[in-house]
């Protein structure tokens, strides 16, 4: 009998690009389904009632939530293809502790870093920078945080890389001359289709604070 | 070569509770060091420098941090005995969303309780009950949390039962009116050494918060 996958998402949604780059990455075919969180759906009060909230995978009926608890189940459910957690407990953990650490860190920055000014927001840049430094300490001199391959880390942590192009045109961060290793790790995840596939294009992401800039009067 | 466990805890907290119970499930001899988080440790410093807290699970030389991320590696390790997760993909992914939902909620919640007063704490309270009603819900007629065997959700949520007591006498409340259910789903894996042995006492808990916020 076929898998029935179905992929309760919002395209901006950092957590919801982490499973559709893990969805992309192991060849699953699903049906992706585009929430109004304005009006949400029947589904997915059902599918999430606790938080509803997306992303919310579907697995022949049942909900998986919350993204790295699905990232994980995704991975031991399909796990004869492009595994995202080591073998070994010890990296597995290591694995685990810096993905928390990206939901913990580098979530909350983002969107400081739309609202903050003077002062407050060199703080917030300081600290995202330190943030980075760590992560880089983490690669170390590996292709990806996963090793030769992507594992969790990458895709945890990728969805919010990638809307570093847009800080930088904004002039609110500068990563290339501070963080080269991790510019040079993000290029390289680019590479591969079923990232470069998985996120919305820089333009689409840059428009989007320009409206939203609007919005807040923050031009 | 024998395994060397170091565990850098401190006695009241339910995340090192955590830690200890997992320990205790699999029968895994270690070294307790309990730190003062006023003067941390160069050891604390050294091994756990990004968040620079505890529990921290040290074997043979190498770190490993965040109670629930050092559980599943406890589960992993000692992996022939007392199974900690369960081993379906589906059931282990519930597991882990409920041990979520309790780490977003419940002490950041808690805290309120002894840490504010008037209808600041009367919220707190309510929204406290109303997080553990959700798990009573969850928890259903179940024995334990994923079913017959007590496992990785039970831990994660049964050490916060030793703090009961002080959110009950700085609250002015009792948990027990509120959720029954719970309290005998508690008392249950209090009956389990495992558990008994690795939960601070409810007074002493009561003390120590007495004393750090001053109440």
């Amino acid at each position: 009998m076929a898998d029935e996958v179905v992929l309760l998402d919002y395209w901006l949604s950092p957590f919801g690009m982490r499973l559709r780059i893990a969805l992309a990455l192991k060849g699953i075919k699903y049906e992706h389904k585009e929430e109004d969180l304005t009006n949400k759906s029947p589904l997915l009060l059902q599918s999430n009632p606790v938080h509803k909230k997306i992303p919310v995978l579907i697995h022949n009926g049942k909900p998986v939530c919350e993204s790295v608890v699905a990232l994980q189940y995704i991975d031991e459910v399909w796990n004869d293809t492009a595994p995202l957690l080591p073998s070994d407990p010890y990296l597995k953990s290591q694995a685990r502790f810096w993905a928390d650490f990206v939901d913990k860190k580098i979530y909350g920055y983002g969107k400081a870093l739309w609202t903050a000014k003077g002062e407050e927001l060199e703080a917030v840049q300081k600290d995202h920078l330190d943030c980075i430094k760590l992560l880089e300490g983490e690669l170390g001199d590996k292709p990806f945080f996963g090793g030769e391959t992507i594992g969790l880390l990458d895709v945890t942590l990728l969805p919010f890389a990638s809307w570093f192009s847009v800080y930088e045109k904004f002039g609110n961060l500068s990563l290339e001359a501070a963080c080269p290793k991790f510019i040079a790790w993000l290029k390289r995840c680019f590479l591969i289709q079923s990232v470069s596939e998985s996120l919305p294009a820089a333009e689409k992401l840059y428009d989007y604070v320009v409206q939203m800039k609007k919005k807040l009067g923050t031009e | 070569m024998a395994d060397e466990v170091v565990l850098l805890d401190l006695y009241v907290s339910m995340f090192g509770m955590r830690v200890r119970v997992a320990l205790a499930e699999k029968g895994v001899k270690y070294e307790y060091k309990e730190e003062d988080l006023r003067n941390k440790s160069q050891l604390l410093l050294q091994m756990n420098p990004v968040h620079k807290k505890i529990p921290v699970l040290i074997h043979n030389g190498k770190p490993v941090c965040e109670s629930l991320i050092i559980v599943q590696y406890i589960d992993e390790i000692w992996k022939d005995r007392a199974p900690l997760l369960p081993s379906d993909p589906y059931q282990r992914a519930q597991a882990r969303f409920w041990a979520d939902f309790i780490d977003k909620k419940l002490y950041d919640i808690g805290k309120k309780i002894y840490t504010t007063k008037g209808e600041e704490q009367e919220a707190g309270k309510k929204e406290f009950i109303e997080v553990l009603r959700v798990l009573e819900g969850e928890l259903g007629d179940k024995p334990y949390f994923m079913g017959e065997r007590f496992g990785f959700l039970d831990i994660a949520l049964i050490t916060f039962y030793s703090w009961f007591h002080a959110y009950e006498t700085l609250g002015n409340f009792s948990i027990e009116a509120e959720c029954p259910t719970l309290i005998s789903w508690a008392k249950r894996c209090m009956q389990k050494e495992s558990v008994s042995r690795s939960l601070a006492d409810p007074k002493k808990v009561y003390e120590f918060l007495v004393e750090a916020y001053g109440l």
